[in-house]
Formats: structure tokens, C-alpha cells, sequence
């Protein structure tokens, strides 16, 4: 655990989300200190993707409160927005756009430099079909090139919804390393996943969702078989 | 320089969007087809009397345009929820008012384009007569796109996310439009009869009152409507 | 300025009790308002006895704009504090509105019938009211099509805005479009051996429209109290 840090990176308290009379968050609590990567576990529909968009300022939590770098969701939404880079489990992409086009989109939108959008594309390794429209990428590609685009941002927190998926090998090693890059300047990552394996290499730890709350307490260590209980919920 | 930004955030989501509808022709296509096959319908059920489709000519034009350009304004925000690419949009920095902006600017140019096309069919189908005066003819015209993108996209970006999208768009915007409905109509009409000039400038007056209200009040309102 | 979220609401604060009271006042009321205008006002000199129906149809159409002003104000107020109350009384006097809008409508056209010979003559006042209802049946459309109460109170206030607005500009173009080319066809005013009648009338349907409100919006926070109880057994684990 690193220490030190006045203010953890993520803060999530009794955060609660209801669709319609269902309640997908009952009392979610946890924290990501910068520097580390979290896993966030559970099975389809465990409310793992919902606990990213809250944080990432997409919904309104319906109970509880969530904020970044001590910024709260609600109050100060578009100060969580200049903060985290969110992946989404779909990417996002404008299918009829190129694959430069579609970078070029978000490096105005970011007020960046638009010259700032060609050295990512190689990065990821797409540099040879920057000229192809996106409705023609595989999966995979289409995730690197969503991750490129969080990329351009320069996030101080990566909320990453199943990052892994439909990638290869590079893939894999590609998207640790851009989270590593991103942690190792004090960043933080939360990540939802539903297998721990591609993530092994960058995780600190790990917590487990069910039935809408944290089964595993904050504090244990991935690779140490946690004893399953309930966290009190506020 | 922050209006600046502002101002590249709307031409870069006004860019995309035509970008995105022009580049797929088909897009373009369907909706330009469909305003000319009610124009046809449309001749079909009203006349064939040259005298009395001359007289529904106004109409016949603007109805084609409006059910033609309801599809027009789900499609712009369809784009977005094709591949959840609104929340990407969502999660940019800088005020909200842009992404308005830029989906205004956009539709305001693609229906532009379409009502260009459905107005030189229906001018040939029902047989209009260009008076002198079709410059202001023109501006009612564009007047009346105005008011109509204006109202459009703002209902879109609710309709369009609904559970009912086909339905609920024309159920929203058709009663809100009466009355650009009319002062467009009735005004054009007028100046097709070579009639008094000054009813004319009543409804154009009207008009550009409609058009200024509603673009004011949509943009105070619109960062309310375009969170998830 | 920082805005309250439905979740922050001090959610149980008992919905109101509509007073019973208020129902019966309301009601008499109108009977016997109706009773006196029936029985005083002498018959119109072209439409004999017909003319009675306006006791309820102009006060009906009274009592539309007043929902719609309600409308507009509490969605105002839902934009500004996001009050999740305020949604609710907005909804409310949305569906009581329109319920008096049909009415109109419903007793303009039964005037019209014996006086203009025809069910529909596109009369300016009576168009006017027909738009009015078709923006209201929007409104009500859009809140039945959206599932999330968050968004659906957003949206709904937004759209109570805009629509509101448009209340005069519609009366305005409309009026217009017939009086352009045509004398108005229904009386625009009323002899003032009628203003009595209609004030009174006036008078006790706005208090039947507040028993409605107020019922429609009691049965609205009940809704919203069991959705509350139903979050705190949620939460609270079971």
C-alpha cells in the first residue's frame, strides 16, 4: 500500500444505482490510492460497468457518493471529466470515420493540436490502416484505437471497462503498458474485468462485485485467497 | 481564447456529422427519396387538376419536408448510440452547448441540401409559377428550415434515445411547428398569388420572432436534456 | 447554482393528505354555480339555449391555461432545483390539463354543431386548443416512453418548457391565419348579462382543477414514497 497520498484517487461510498424498480449497486464502497491498478470482478450484469460510468460522471448514482482526486461526481462533474480517461466496453468510434479521422474528432474536442493524433495511431500499432474507416476494424483494433484516443487525454485516472477483450498477445502487452505508463506518473486505474489473467502483470489487487456490493474487503492482495464476506453498507 | 475552442468543438462535431451522413450516400439518398416520394403521393391524392395542385403545391413541399426531415434528425443522433459513441462524446471537456451547436450546424446544412432538392421537384410536380418575388421566397424558406432544425434537433436528442423514437419525434415536434407551419405557408402562399406584399411581411416577422425564441430557449435548456 | 438530487431529497416527508373537504367544497361549487347559470342567464339571441355550454367550456379552457402556466412553473422550478417534488406537480397538472383541454374541445365542438351546422370549422379559437392538446398528449408521450425517472423528469421539464412557450405564439398564428381571410366565427365576446355567470362558474372549477392537481399529485408522491421504502430495503441488505 503505498502511502503518502493525502487524497485517494477514487472514492467510492454506499454508492447505490437503481435501472427502473431493479437495483444493480447496493452499497458499493472502495478506494484506488494513485499509483495503483484495481480489478474490479464479477459476473455479467454484477454492476461492474455501472460503477465505472458513475465514476466517470456518465450517470448519477441514486445513492452514496463517488469522487476523484476529491472531486465529487455530481457537484464537480465536468472537473471528474478533465481528470479520468474512460474506456467503455463498446468503444465508441464513429464507424464512417478513419481511423485518423476519428482522433483528429477527439484532438478537437480535446483542444489539443491535431498533429498530437498521428504519433498515437503507431503506437498502437494501427499506423498502417490509419486511412481506413473503422467500420472494417476487427474488435481488437477497434478497442487499440479507442484506447489511443483515452490516450491523447492524458488521464490522471483510467476507469477501463473490460480492456482486454478481443485483444491478442501484443494487444495485451500494449494496453499494460499504456496503464503502466499512466500509474507510473502517480496515476490510478480501476479496471472491471470478469478474468483476472491478461491483468496479473499490472494488478495490485483485486475486489470481487456481487449482487451489487463488494464481496471482498479493500485491503487484501491479489493472489491471497481472500475469506468471502459481506461488507457492512452504509 | 476559450470561445475559440468552443467555436473548433462545433465545426469539428459539425464535420463529423455531415461527414458521417454524406460519406455513406445512402443516408443522404433514402431521406432526399423519401421527401420526393410523399411529393408524389402527395400529387397523386390531390389531384390530377393542374389548378388545384398549384394551390397545394405550398403544402404538399412543406409536409414532404417535414416527415422527410424527421428522419433526418433521429439519424444525426442515431450515429451517436450506434456504438455508445455519445458517451465518448459526453466525457470531452467544455461546455455542453457545443455539442448542441455542432448538431445544429450540421442539420441545418444536410436539410438544407434535402429541402433544396424536394422544392425544385415539387415546383415541377405541382406546377408552380416563380413569381418575382421568389427571393423572398427564399428567405421564407430558409426561415422556416431554421426553425424547424432548431426544434428538431432538440426533440431528437431526447426522442432518439427513447423507447419509441419513430413515433415520438413527429408526436413532439409536428404540434410545436403550427405555427412556423403556417407563417411559412401561408406567407409563401401569399407571394405566390402576387397578393398583398405587406401580409407577407407579418408572417415573416412572426417568423424570425418563432426562430429566435426557440433557439434561445433550447440552448438554456439543452445541458439539462443531453446528460445520460 | 448547485443542484439538490432526487437521491439528496429528504425523500419521506408525508405526501399530502387532499382534504376531502376540499373535494365536496369544489363540487358544490360547480353545481351550484352551474345551477344559477342555468336557471338566470336568459337565452342568446341566435343561439337560444345553446349558449349555456359555455359556463363550462370557456371556464374549461380557463382552467387549461392555468395547467399549462403550472406546468411551466414547476418545470422551471425542477431545471432550477431539481426537486423531484416539482417534477410530480408538473406531471400532474399536466394530465389534469389535459383532461380539461379534451374537454374544451369536446364541449366546442357539441356548441358547434347546432351553430355552425358542422362538427369542425378549423374556428381559430378551437384549433388553437386543439394544438394546445396535442402538445400536452407530447408531453405525456414522452413520459411514458422513458423509463429512467432522472432523465424522464430532465426531459419532461425541459420539454414542459419549451412547449409552455409556444402556448401564446400558437394562439397568436392561428388567430391570424383565420381572421386573415374571415371574419371570426365564434363570439368573442359575451353580453354582460353573462359575465357573472362565467366568473362564478370560473371560480368553482378552478377549485375543482386544484382538487384534481392535488389528488393526481397526492397519488404521485404515494407512487414515489413505496419506490423510496423499496430503495431502503434495498440498501439497507436483506
Amino acid at each position: 500500500m503505498l502511502t503518502g497520498r493525502p487524497e485517494p484517487a477514487i472514492v467510492v461510498n454506499a454508492l447505490g444505482r437503481r435501472f427502473g424498480a431493479r437495483w444493480v449497486l447496493r452499497g458499493v464502497s472502495l478506494e484506488v490510492r494513485g499509483g495503483e491498478v484495481v480489478g474490479l470482478l464479477g459476473p455479467n450484469g454484477s454492476g461492474k460497468s455501472t460503477v465505472l460510468r458513475i465514476v466517470a460522471t456518465l450517470l448519477k448514482p441514486s445513492a452514496g457518493t463517488a469522487s476523484v482526486n476529491g472531486l465529487d461526481v455530481k457537484r464537480d462533474s465536468s472537473g471528474v471529466r478533465g481528470q479520468v480517461g474512460y474506456l467503455a466496453h463498446t468503444p465508441g468510434l464513429y464507424d464512417d470515420l478513419t481511423a485518423r479521422e476519428n482522433l483528429l474528432f477527439a484532438a478537437d474536442m480535446l483542444g489539443l493540436p491535431r498533429s498530437s493524433a498521428d504519433g498515437i495511431l503507431e503506437r498502437v500499432g494501427l499506423g498502417h490502416v490509419a486511412g481506413d474507416r473503422v467500420r472494417g476494424f476487427s474488435a481488437g483494433m477497434q478497442r487499440r484505437l479507442a484506447f489511443a484516443r483515452l490516450t491523447l487525454r492524458n488521464p490522471k485516472v483510467l476507469l477501463l471497462d473490460e480492456p482486454y477483450a478481443n485483444l491478442d498477445a501484443d494487444g495485451v502487452e500494449l494496453m499494460n503498458s499504456m496503464i503502466t505508463d499512466v500509474v507510473r506518473g502517480g496515476g490510478a486505474a480501476l479496471v472491471a474485468l470478469h478474468e483476472l489473467a491478461p491483468a496479473k502483470a499490472v494488478l495490485h489487487h483485486n475486489l470481487r462485485l456481487a449482487d451489487g456490493r463488494i464481496e471482498t474487503p479493500a485491503a487484501s492482495r491479489a493472489g491471497h485467497a481472500p475469506t468471502a464476506r459481506n461488507s457492512e453498507v452504509g | 481564447m476559450a470561445w475559440r475552442e468552443d467555436w473548433r468543438r462545433v465545426r469539428a462535431i459539425a464535420r463529423k456529422d455531415l461527414t458521417t451522413e454524406l460519406r455513406g450516400k445512402a443516408g443522404f439518398n433514402a431521406v432526399v427519396s423519401l421527401g420526393v416520394t410523399i411529393l408524389v403521393l402527395l400529387g397523386l391524392a390531390l389531384g390530377p387538376d393542374a389548378e388545384a395542385l398549384r394551390n397545394a403545391a405550398v403544402g404538399a413541399v412543406w409536409l414532404a419536408t417535414l416527415f422527410s426531415a424527421v428522419l433526418a434528425f433521429n439519424r444525426s443522433f442515431q450515429v451517436e448510440l450506434e456504438s455508445g459513441a455519445l458517451e465518448s462524446l459526453l466525457q470531452y471537456p467544455g461546455p455542453r452547448w457545443t455539442i448542441y451547436a455542432g448538431k445544429l450546424l450540421g442539420n441545418l446544412i444536410f436539410v438544407t441540401l434535402m429541402v433544396v432538392i424536394v422544392v425544385a421537384v415539387g415546383v415541377v410536380l405541382f406546377g408552380v409559377r416563380i413569381p418575382d418575388t421568389w427571393p423572398t421566397l427564399i428567405g421564407i424558406l430558409a426561415l422556416g428550415i431554421a426553425g424547424l432544425v432548431v426544434l428538431g434537433t432538440f426533440y431528437a436528442s431526447m426522442a432518439s434515445r427513447s423507447r419509441a423514437r419513430e413515433v415520438l419525434l413527429p408526436l413532439l415536434l409536428f404540434p410545436m411547428l403550427v405555427p412556423l407551419l403556417l407563417a411559412a405557408a401561408t406567407a409563401s402562399k401569399a407571394l405566390l398569388g402576387a397578393d398583398l406584399m405587406h401580409e407577407a411581411s407579418a408572417w415573416i416577422r412572426l417568423l424570425v420572432a418563432y426562430d429566435l425564441v426557440f433557439l434561445i430557449a433550447t440552448f438554456l435548456v439543452f445541458e439539462h436534456v443531453i446528460e445520460a | 447554482m448547485p443542484a439538490s438530487t432526487p437521491s439528496n431529497d429528504p425523500g419521506p416527508a408525508p405526501p399530502p393528505r387532499t382534504s376531502l373537504w376540499l373535494g365536496l367544497v369544489s363540487v358544490s361549487a360547480l353545481v351550484a354555480a352551474q345551477t344559477h347559470a342555468i336557471l338566470t342567464s336568459p337565452p342568446d339571441a341566435d343561439m337560444g339555449h345553446l349558449q349555456k355550454i359555455m359556463y363550462v367550456h370557456v371556464p374549461a379552457a380557463w382552467m387549461t391555461f392555468i395547467s399549462f402556466f403550472v406546468v411551466l412553473v414547476f418545470s422551471v422550478r425542477y431545471l432550477w432545483r431539481r426537486r423531484e417534488n416539482d417534477d410530480l406537480l408538473a406531471a400532474s397538472a399536466a394530465e389534469v390539463g389535459a383532461t380539461f383541454n379534451g374537454l374544451t374541445l369536446m364541449l366546442g365542438m357539441i356548441w358547434g354543431r347546432p351553430a355552425w351546422g358542422v362538427w369542425w370549422a378549423w374556428d381559430a379559437r378551437l384549433t388553437s386548443t386543439l394544438v394546445l392538446f396535442l402538445i400536452f398528449v407530447g408531453y405525456l408521450a414522452l413520459r411514458a416512453f422513458v423509463d429512467d425517472t432522472d432523465q424522464r423528469a430532465r426531459w419532461s421539464a425541459a420539454v414542459g418548457v419549451i412547449g409552455a412557450i409556444n402556448v401564446p405564439i400558437v394562439y397568436m398564428s392561428v388567430t391570424w391565419w383565420r381572421t386573415l381571410h374571415q371574419p371570426p366565427s365564434s363570439p368573442a365576446t359575451l353580453d354582460a348579462a353573462y359575465t357573472l355567470g362565467l366568473r362564478l362558474n370560473a371560480i368553482a372549477l378552478l377549485l375543482v382543477l386544484i382538487y384534481f392537481i392535488r389528488k393526481r399529485y397526492e397519488i404521485a408522491r404515494l407512487e414515489r414514497a413505496t419506490e423510496h421504502a423499496a430503495e431502503a430495503v434495498a440498501m439497507g441488505g436483506s
